[in-house]
């Protein structure tokens, strides 16, 4: 059950502001959620929806503004030591979406690969950098004869295998994924999710998975939270949130998800999703609440009833 | 309701050809395909397979580099292969045959208004001038489901959301009444519940103004919500066509069962999900046989020698492959399509 699990990131109440000070824009608004050790967390929303500005602010790309992120108990938000910065950059690495865009044309894969080691680890011996590279080229299928050539040289699926070893090259614990396969083929999608799954048995690795698309997350993710406007909306095991939506924005967005069944898609309900529903007022504020075990929703007193019903409490 | 034996479109042996730095790129490799007026009809295929570029040619739009080496694209009793002006495609492109690009972001001009955009197509197609030209325009945005059309009139793209701007492009694609209308991975740009608000938006376009439509795309879940009928492409060539329904539940090329496994809508958590190992031919080199054949573990001897013929599954529903033939050894279909056939397919015989 997740509370014996360890938690391995906590997102305690984040808020990343952009612009200047009086244009102010809250791209992520009171975000709290927990990452245990060695599950999947899926976090799926619209663009604009902030989800990506999440993973950016916990690699502490983009500043945080307001709350923390606790990594392994301790604050890795704002501002830390030069000892637990490069600690955090070990342990923490990122996949891109676009595997066309994320990789340095005019570099080989032996620099694009190593370029993590080349930062923190500037003594490394000329040959042991050598073998971390060719064996982070080998466990994502890749071989490493491939170190002297150029991305160009490789196809969509190929390349996403490069960001993927760039990642592994640190060997990280924590990987946060933005969109890694939404940018290739069918095909192609079918063996990075498999890589992915693999190196996570391997490796015991904990993924943030950032994704638009609930068909994948379902399929990667042990919880999933849904996330619109810069706020969590709902957040549950992956299972339960596709049996039990209670969020009216969660209900669109699941019925939306396209399936590849022609009677099916004939005989789908569209839900659209209407934020003036909700007629939260002072008085009656939207809360952040557990409903069951694990299955958390935003919403008021008066809502949060509803809810229960549904649920059978 | 399409009409089977009114064709309004018919690609015929059609070869297409680039030649990069000296080599030849068999881009297309003699396709043949009708297309019935007034049907949906949607190519499914990977990056790299040719849907692209097979329904550019049928409006002139293919790159410098490339030619229609052979065979014809009959439409309205004339041979588009054959056309070599651009006055000629200028009677067809946008009047005819028009289309909807992937990216709202980049097909549309940034520095012109969304109303010069709309009036710049029907005063080209339509000679309409001044008064006339603008009323053209803000009926075109109305029937979008733009509100307030003479204040967005004068607004920049920017000034649209993704979904928005999908809209604007499918307004300039229609303004003129075309007769076919491509839509070349409408959706692929926009988000989930977005996506299905377009593709509605299509589809009730289609039925208000008898559009042939024909979808490109890679993604199935779009091609069940919207297709009558569907053509997978593999290298290059059509590899199997059917009825939608047929093709869902009854598919009969391993192509078309290895591109169905992979979904992960169709993958059990825990598992590994199913993939395609290896990559698609280089069409550099001269394709030899069915062109799946060395990406498929159960391919047949046949298959790496020769190119097998269309073979009929029902007079809908035909497929290239070797499989089909009667003296083939009986393969069963992955353990994923029989799934999707009984889940989904219960009221389908």
């Amino acid at each position: 059950m997740p509370e014996t699990r360890e938690k391995l990131l906590e997102v305690r109440d984040l808020k990343v502001t952009f612009g200047n000070r009086r244009h102010p824009f809250t791209a992520v608004d009171g975000v709290s959620f927990d990452i245990y050790k060695g599950e999947t967390f899926g976090l799926v929303g619209e663009s604009g929806s902030g989800k990506t500005t999440i993973g950016r602010a916990i690699i502490r790309v983009n500043p945080v503004s307001g709350g923390q992120v606790i990594y392994k108990g301790q604050v890795i938000s704002g501002k830390v030591s030069r000892e637990l910065d490069r600690q955090v950059i070990h342990d923490i690495q990122m996949i891109f979406q676009d595997p066309m865009a994320s990789l340095n044309e005019r570099a080989k894969v032996d620099y694009i690969v190593s370029e993590g080691l080349y930062a923190l680890h500037a003594g490394l011996p000329e040959e042991e950098r050598r073998e971390k590279v060719a064996a982070a080229l080998e466990s994502v299928g890749l071989l490493p004869e491939f170190a002297s050539r150029f991305p160009h040289e490789f196809s969509g699926g190929q390349r996403q295998r490069i960001g993927i070893a760039r990642a592994l090259v640190m060997e990280p614990e924590f990987i946060i994924a933005d969109e890694p396969i939404s940018a290739l083929d069918v095909s192609i999608r079918a063996q990075v999710l498999n890589l992915m799954s693999a190196l996570q048995k391997d490796r015991g690795l904990t993924y943030l998975f950032i994704a638009h698309d609930l068909s994948v997350v379902r399929f990667i993710s042990d919880r999933i939270g849904v996330i619109y406007k810069g706020k969590l909306m709902e957040l549950s095991g992956s299972e339960k949130l596709f049996a039990h939506p209670l969020h009216p924005y969660t209900r669109s967005l699941l019925s939306a998800i396209p399936m590849p069944d022609p009677i099916g898609e004939r005989n789908k309900k569209l839900l659209v999703y209407d934020p003036s529903v909700h007629q939260y007022s002072e008085t009656d504020p939207p809360l952040w609440e557990e409903l069951e075990p694990g299955h958390f929703v935003r919403g008021s007193r008066r809502e949060l009833d509803q809810y229960r019903k549904v649920l059978g409490q | 309701m399409p009409h089977e034996n009114d064709i309004i479109l018919s690609f015929q042996d059609l070869d297409i050809r680039f030649t990069l730095r000296g080599q030849v790129l068999k881009a297309i490799r003699g396709v043949s395909l009708d297309v019935y007026r007034g049907e949906s009809l949607a190519i499914v295929g990977e990056s790299g397979s040719g849907k692209s570029v097979f329904t550019k040619s049928a409006m002139g739009l293919l790159d410098a580099n490339g030619t229609i080496a052979g065979g014809h694209i009959w439409y309205e009793g004339k041979d588009l292969a054959a056309f070599t002006t651009e006055k000629e495609w200028l009677t067809i492109r946008g009047k005819e045959i028009a289309m909807v690009m992937q990216d709202p972001m980049t097909s549309l001009n940034p520095l012109k208004t969304v109303g010069d955009q709309i009036e710049e197509a029907v005063v080209l197609h339509q000679g309409l001038r001044g008064e006339a030209a603008k009323q053209a325009a803000l009926e075109a945005l109305a029937a979008v489901g733009i509100d307030d059309v003479e204040r967005r009139y004068k607004q920049y793209p920017h000034e649209f959301s993704g979904g928005m701007r999908q809209r604007v492009v499918i307004a300039i694609a229609v303004a003129c009444r075309p007769k076919v209308l491509i839509c070349d991975e409408p959706t692929t740009a926009l988000d989930v519940t977005i996506q299905a608000q377009i593709l509605d938006l299509i589809k009730q376009l289609q039925r208000k103004l008898e559009l042939t439509t024909i979808y490109i795309t890679h993604d199935l879940g779009v091609v069940a919500n919207v297709a009558d009928r569907i053509a997978v492409m593999y290298a290059g060539d059509i590899i199997e066509v059917g009825k939608c329904e047929e093709v869902f539940y009854d598919p009969k090329h391993p192509y078309t069962w290895a591109l169905l496994s992979s979904l992960p809508q169709l993958g059990v958590k825990g598992q590994e999900l199913y993939s395609i190992k290896g990559t698609p031919p280089n069409l550099f080199y001269e394709v030899h046989g069915d062109a799946f054949a060395p990406r498929n573990p159960q391919a047949l001897n046949i298959d790496f020698v020769e190119r097998p013929p269309f073979f009929d599954v029902s007079p809908t529903h035909k497929a290239r492959t070797w499989l089909l033939d009667p003296r083939a050894p009986k393969v069963e279909p992955p353990e994923h399509i029989r799934h999707l056939r009984e889940q989904g397919g219960k009221s389908y015989a």
